[in-house]
């Protein structure tokens, strides 16, 4: 029921997280696109569950406090970084080049 | 075991390293203490002696013509190879047993005069009691390998004493030489080892020797490769052409040494090889006339090098070299108890000329200590009418000149001529050994002339030592003398023990020895002269020997000489022999100078610097810093790029994992 679909946007959501990731230069942005991404994970555990079992719905609220545990740390290192450099554009963000 | 007294071999070499362990001890702590050094030195060398009799009277005794074999712990057994340390009494060792320790008693109480002032007394006695054990080892092992370690420790025991006054250069770099030439030759030894043990699998001599003529073939590559590898071993240990060259610069060492190990007992270690190797030998011909033509060579060759030698201890050297080539003319020629004969006979006569030049020397040296002089004490030059001053050492090597000249009926008259009626006999069946007769009549000529000028420069005419010193001349102590008397004696008399039947005698050394060559003999060609043929060949020798005593003395004038020191140069020919034909300076251009270019130029600087501290070390460094440097290439601290390459990656891992990857 609705399998399907569920799952194409699902990956649809992860393909637009990914190519953000990749392409995007804005630090925000590109957690942003993390997050995107976490939750068309979410989505493909959701949907399946319906399938399989509620394991999958139980996975979904651990992968949600991990990210707002992550977007706690993140926006804070984010946030560092941004007083340290004036800026958020990772391609001035590169400190740990060989 | 036997039962008897022969058992109690083992006592021999064991007494000689237990006086070498108390020696090294004093020597180390009490280096003062001479007496004690003395009363052990010489002591252990008398029991081992007495040892030696007791055995060989009981050897005897049994009657036996087999050797009695005492195995006394298995040493290597890998099977099939079955090593023991074992040691073996027959007719051959017998009588080098005696030799060894007999002539060594000898010179050891000869050092104690010799020696007594020198710092290094304990530790000279140390070595020379060690040298005795591994030359005991040498003749009574059972096996080749046994034979190898007393074969090697001699010639260690050689390099100590040769360079035993080691804080002069010249000294110790005459030792190295003796050390590294003789180690081509031992290269011979174990390359002639492992054919043995390939082709008979054994290295028991027993086995060898009982297998060798049916595994073997007669004249074969096998066997010929075998008796050649092993000469090449005895011209490295008995100093023949091409190894001899050290021989000469050992005379650095004390002068007993030079007798013991020089003269009378190592470099008789070849011949003694051959001789126990007989079967072999018999089986290649080949090899028989290698043996025989070199030693023939060797012999004329070191005695025109001798004429001209003005080193009353280098005369001597020389002729050691040339008389080692009469006896491998003996047993090359198969005629191996002439050999040995001519072994035992040089053993009391070399070594009583050595000794004799050691008084000499000895006297010198102390004349021109008195008088604060720094001429050389070792140069005939100097010498001159020392008879006069040292009737004793004069009369007594009168007595060995004749003996090692030939005259009848003196020890090296009989062995001498043995050896050269051996190879003419040889000759009627293989005409090639007619030439080796004829060098060894020229080189018997040459030998009685350059002994005549040794003698007379040395013992007649006007004393050239300078007025001061010749009032300080004397005889030696009569511990130093009373060996010489000794020796004298059997020099003399020595010819005794094989009297030919020729002349009545028994030959009795020849029939002892019998048991060992018999079985080699078979093989051989029957030669037989007719008496008349002996006789005329006997005279011929005696001739040669009168000649070349009396030419020297009508041609050399002792009175015409100068001292060294005014000495002029000399020319020609003379000079191509004082310099010893070259021989030294042509191995160093064509082998030294070539092998220290090889190693400085292309070894050190291009194989070691450039190729493993260059290429191997450096190279590894400047690799791994370079991966590294393009490792770090991917390190651009962009986010981007690395989440780029995790997010390849795992597409990567996914395609490989589901679908394309195949298995």
């Amino acid at each position: 029921m609705l399998l399907g679909p569920a799952l194409a946007i699902s990956a649809v959501l992860f393909t637009l997280g990914v190519a953000g990731v990749l392409l995007r230069r804005n630090a925000i942005v590109i957690f942003m696109c993390v997050e995107l991404m976490l939750n068309a994970v979410n989505l493909t555990f959701v949907a399946l569950a319906q399938r399989i079992g509620v394991g999958g719905q139980v996975f979904v609220f651990f992968v949600m406090a991990v990210a707002a545990a992550e977007a706690a740390v993140g926006l804070a290192i984010i946030l560092a970084v941004y007083r340290h450099k004036q800026t958020v554009n990772l391609q001035n963000i590169n400190i740990l080049k060989g | 075991m036997t039962g008897t007294a022969v058992d109690l071999i083992w006592l021999a070499p064991a007494l000689a390293l237990l006086g070498f362990v108390l020696n090294s001890a004093l020597a180390l702590w009490r280096p003062t203490a001479k007496a004690a050094v003395t009363v052990i030195g010489v002591g252990v060398l008398l029991g081992a002696f007495a040892v030696g009799v007791a055995v060989v009277s009981a050897f005897a005794g049994l009657g036996a013509e087999a050797p009695v074999v005492l195995r006394y712990w298995s040493w290597m057994p890998v099977p099939p190879l079955q090593i023991d340390a074992a040691f073996q009494v027959d007719q051959l060792s017998a009588v080098m047993l005696l030799v060894v320790t007999g002539v060594g008693s000898l010179i050891h109480l000869f050092s104690v005069g010799y020696m007594k002032a020198d710092a290094g007394y304990a530790r000279y006695f140390a070595y020379l009691n060690l040298f005795i054990f591994f030359m005991l080892v040498l003749v009574l092992g059972a096996n080749f390998p046994v034979m190898f370690v007393g074969w090697e420790g001699v010639g260690l025991c050689s390099y100590l004493l040769i360079g035993f006054w080691f804080n002069e250069k010249v000294n110790a770099d005459a030792g190295k030489k003796a050390f590294i030439v003789n180690r081509i030759g031992d290269f011979g030894f174990l390359v002639a080892m492992f054919i043995i043990f390939w082709a008979t699998g054994s290295l028991d001599f027993q086995d060898v020797f009982a297998r060798a003529p049916t595994l073997l073939a007669a004249g074969g590559g096998a066997v010929t490769a075998i008796t050649l590898f092993l000469f090449l071993g005895c011209t490295g240990k008995s100093a023949q052409i091409p190894l001899y060259t050290w021989l000469p610069d050992a005379m650095q060492g004390p002068t007993p040494v030079s007798a013991l190990i020089h003269a009378a007992t190592m470099v008789t270690a070849g011949v003694y090889l051959v001789a126990r190797c007989n079967v072999l030998f018999a089986l290649a011909p080949i090899s028989g006339a290698v043996v025989a033509g070199v030693g023939a060579l060797t012999a004329l060759f070191a005695a025109t090098i001798a004429l001209k030698q003005w080193d009353i201890k280098r005369v001597l050297a020389y002729s050691t070299i040339s008389q080692l080539g009469y006896m491998f003319v003996g047993v090359g020629t198969g005629a191996m108890a002439a050999g040995v004969f001519h072994l035992v006979t040089h053993a009391f006569f070399k070594a009583l000329l050595f000794l004799g030049s050691g008084s000499v020397i000895y006297a010198m040296h102390h004349a021109y200590h008195a008088t604060h002089s720094h001429e050389d004490a070792q140069d005939m030059r100097n010498m001159g009418g020392l008879r006069r001053h040292m009737p004793w050492t004069a009369a007594l090597m009168w007595i060995a000149t004749l003996a090692i000249a030939g005259v009848p009926p003196l020890s090296g008259f009989f062995s001498k001529d043995e050896i050269l009626a051996a190879a003419f006999a040889r000759g009627t069946a293989q005409p090639v050994w007619f030439l080796f007769w004829g060098l060894g009549l020229a080189a018997a000529l040459l030998t009685a002339f350059y002994m005549t000028r040794l003698m007379l420069y040395t013992f007649h005419g006007p004393n050239r030592t300078g007025s001061d010193a010749e009032a300080h001349l004397h005889e030696a102590p009569w511990v130093m003398t009373g060996p010489l008397v000794v020796l004298g004696v059997l020099s003399a008399v020595g010819g005794l023990i094989n009297i030919p039947e020729l002349w009545g005698g028994g030959a009795w050394l020849h029939h002892w020895l019998e048991p060992v060559t018999k079985v080699g003999a078979a093989f051989l060609p029957e030669a037989h002269l007719s008496h008349a043929a002996e006789w005329t060949l006997v005279a011929i020798a005696v001739a040669v020997a009168v000649t070349g005593i009396v030419g020297a003395w009508r041609l050399l004038k002792p009175e015409a000489l100068v001292p060294a020191k005014a000495a002029p140069a000399e020319r020609g020919f003379a000079r191509l022999l004082r310099n010893k034909w070259y021989i030294d300076e042509v191995y160093d251009f064509f082998i030294v100078q070539p092998l220290v270019w090889i190693s400085r130029e292309i070894l050190w600087k291009q194989l070691d610097q450039r190729g493993l501290d260059g290429a191997g070390v450096n190279g590894a460094a400047r690799g791994a810093r370079a991966l590294g440097w393009l490792a770090s290439r991917l390190q651009t601290g962009q986010v981007g790029i690395y989440v780029t390459l995790f997010v390849v990656g795992v597409l990567a891992i996914l395609w490989r994992v589901t679908a394309g990857g195949g298995s």
